[in-house]
């Protein structure tokens, strides 16, 4: 893979698609604004769960907060990647377009996964980082060097997951079509994404750790912040990360075997 | 002796259709228990096509015409049979393979909505590797064969079909493939825009000695573009050679209106022993075939005292209109 091109194309795609949402100023206004009230709402919810109990799952408000702010993260690069390319890998296959897609000679994965972006996603993965230094001071955790390093590794294999999981249910597409539901459960299964994993059952523990690893996401790093987390967590989780990356890009190049394009 | 660039040997195609019975019993029933049939769309086809060839592919809706195209390009895999074009087995798109052909659609289009068609072709400059300077050079050389000028900086969504068009063609030879597909590439066109394409394409070709495979539904596109034309018959080719060929064996004769000097005239020309269509007063429309036309005129003009004369060709869409319907054609 010849990596001075692929980096040449991504700043053409980081321009183009800044450019192409820039012609609509109103659009990213009220993005930015429903980002804002987004977090607002989800931290009051947030509030009054803890209202009469200070505990949840063995978790304070304040040791929460910090879920909420990796969460917030999240799916602020839900936004600004996966979901208008993801999303639109379904167009792209329901339409025929994939066919321009897969006659370049570039990666048709890293074409469809990384074309657009949606800058109003930006402010909240800031404000997430504003809330993750908030959370640092109100927690009193001491930042040294294992510990960023700790975070990065289970934020990034976070995102990773995330993405491989959004990945694999648009590459469905190939074969039924239209998958826009499978996506929305996806999406709400995210939410749960934003509560603490102890809060829940066992059985519903055991569910989101393995079928749809949901506690990965945001409970290990957030474990990480509070210097809870075990190393075979960390492990498993980075385990976790490279077989679902690993799959989901193998499941592609199987799933366009079967590609039939659009008739025209 | 020019090299064929595409072998196409005993090439099969088929599909899975699901197929669904009218109302709402129809629905429910497809929804729980859908029949799917295969159904195979192209049938052991054979044919080659040297470099630097302009080939139409003819055929009704349906026929298999955008199957073919899009195996040969590399899209869709084919069930059965063999594909090499330009040394390639198109459906694993190597990097080579893909720097050297291009397809575009009529219906489809890969340029940016909301952005002027500029930025498009810088980005597809950037997908294939070349350089900002070249690319500028690129764009200014196409733009100045394709005519546009101004176009290239305003956004997509603003242009009319036309210029969209020629905006799509640019973006899709900016890497100067030397196999074009092409499927209707005139679909929706004025006639100006479409005549201006066909300009482009002709010109194209003979600059670079491209390859091009086309459809289209519009016979001009084929009758100005195309020396050579295959015909696809649900899914079989029904006639592959020159389109010259194919219109003389379709259209053995062709109609004579001649204008004489006197009715007397015309009643002796209408008794001299050629195939009257109609006659009016001294105006009469005969028939003479092909193959004898020059010296049937010769005589006519040499016997006769004729005031004015046509010769008629027959309306090409209608000659082409029997090859969609009809299945063999041995010439």
């Amino acid at each position: 893979m010849n990596l001075r091109k692929y980096l040449k194309v991504y700043k053409k795609f980081l321009h183009t698609s800044l450019a192409s949402e820039l012609e609509y100023k109103t659009n990213i206004l009220i993005d930015l604004i429903t980002a804002i009230f987004s977090l607002t709402g989800s931290i009051f919810l947030l509030s009054i769960f803890f209202q009469n109990n200070g505990y949840i799952g063995g978790w304070k408000f304040e040791q929460a907060l910090i879920i909420q702010g990796i969460y917030t993260i999240l799916n602020g690069i839900t936004n600004t990647w996966f979901n208008p390319n993801l999303a639109e890998i379904v167009k792209h296959i329901r339409e025929g377009t994939l066919d321009f897609v897969l006659l370049k000679p570039i990666d048709s994965q890293f074409f469809i996964s990384l074309k657009k972006i949606n800058p109003s996603g930006f402010l909240e993965i800031m404000l997430g980082f504003f809330l993750l230094f908030f959370c640092i001071r109100i927690n009193q955790i001491n930042l040294n060097l294992s510990f960023l390093t700790l975070s990065l590794i289970t934020i990034g294999c976070s995102i990773c997951i995330l993405y491989s999981l959004w990945f694999f249910i648009s590459t469905t597409t190939i074969w039924f079509v239209k998958t826009w539901n499978a996506i929305e459960v996806l999406r709400s299964f995210l939410y749960i994404g934003r509560f603490p994993l102890n809060s829940f059952s066992f059985s519903l523990r055991i569910f989101f750790s393995i079928f749809i690893p949901i506690a990965f996401i945001t409970t290990i790093p957030s474990e990480v912040f509070l210097g809870l987390s075990q190393l075979w967590e960390i492990l498993l989780e980075v385990i976790v990360a490279a077989v679902f990356l690993i799959t989901s890009r193998k499941f592609w190049l199987f799933a366009l075997n079967f590609y039939s394009s659009a008739s025209s | 002796m020019v090299k064929n660039i595409i072998n196409v040997r005993n090439l099969s195609k088929s599909f899975d259709i699901s197929s669904k019975e009218p109302g709402l019993k129809g629905t429910i029933k497809h929804f729980f228990k859908r029949q799917t049939k295969s159904l195979k769309v192209i049938k052991d086809i054979s044919f080659e096509i040297k470099e630097g060839e302009i080939v139409g592919f003819l055929g009704a809706n349906g026929a298999g015409k955008t199957t073919i195209l899009k195996m040969l390009c590399g899209l869709i895999y084919p069930s059965e049979g063999s594909i090499l074009v330009s040394g390639h087995l198109p459906f694993r798109r190597k990097e080579n393979f893909l720097k050297n052909i291009t397809l575009i659609m009529g219906q489809k289009q890969q340029l940016i909505w909301d952005l002027p068609p500029i930025e498009s072709f810088y980005l597809n400059a950037s997908i294939y590797d070349l350089d900002k300077f070249e690319a500028k050079k690129r764009i200014k050389k196409l733009s100045e064969m394709l005519e546009i000028d101004e176009e290239l900086f305003i956004p997509v969504r603003k242009l009319s079909l036309g210029q969209r068009m020629k905006s799509e063609l640019l973006a899709a030879l900016i890497h100067e493939p030397n196999i074009l597909f092409l499927d209707e590439p005139t679909l929706g066109l004025d006639i100006n825009a479409q005549r201006n394409l066909r300009k482009f394409l002709q010109k194209y070709n003979k600059e670079t000695n491209a390859t091009i495979c086309l459809t289209s539904h519009y016979m001009k596109d084929i009758t100005s573009l195309c020396k050579r034309v295959i015909c696809v018959h649900e899914g079989e080719i029904s006639y592959d050679g020159k389109l010259n060929l194919l219109l003389k064996k379709l259209s053995p004769v062709k109609e004579i209106s001649i204008v004489c000097c006197s009715e007397k005239e015309a009643n002796k020309l209408e008794s001299s022993g050629f195939t009257v269509k109609n006659k009016i007063k001294n105006e009469i429309t005969i028939k003479i075939e092909n193959k004898s036309i020059t010296s049937s005129l010769k005589t006519i003009l040499n016997n006769f005292d004729i005031e004015d004369l046509f010769i008629n060709e027959p309306p090409i869409d209608e000659i082409i209109g029997k090859v969609l319907i009809k299945k063999d054609y041995d010439i």
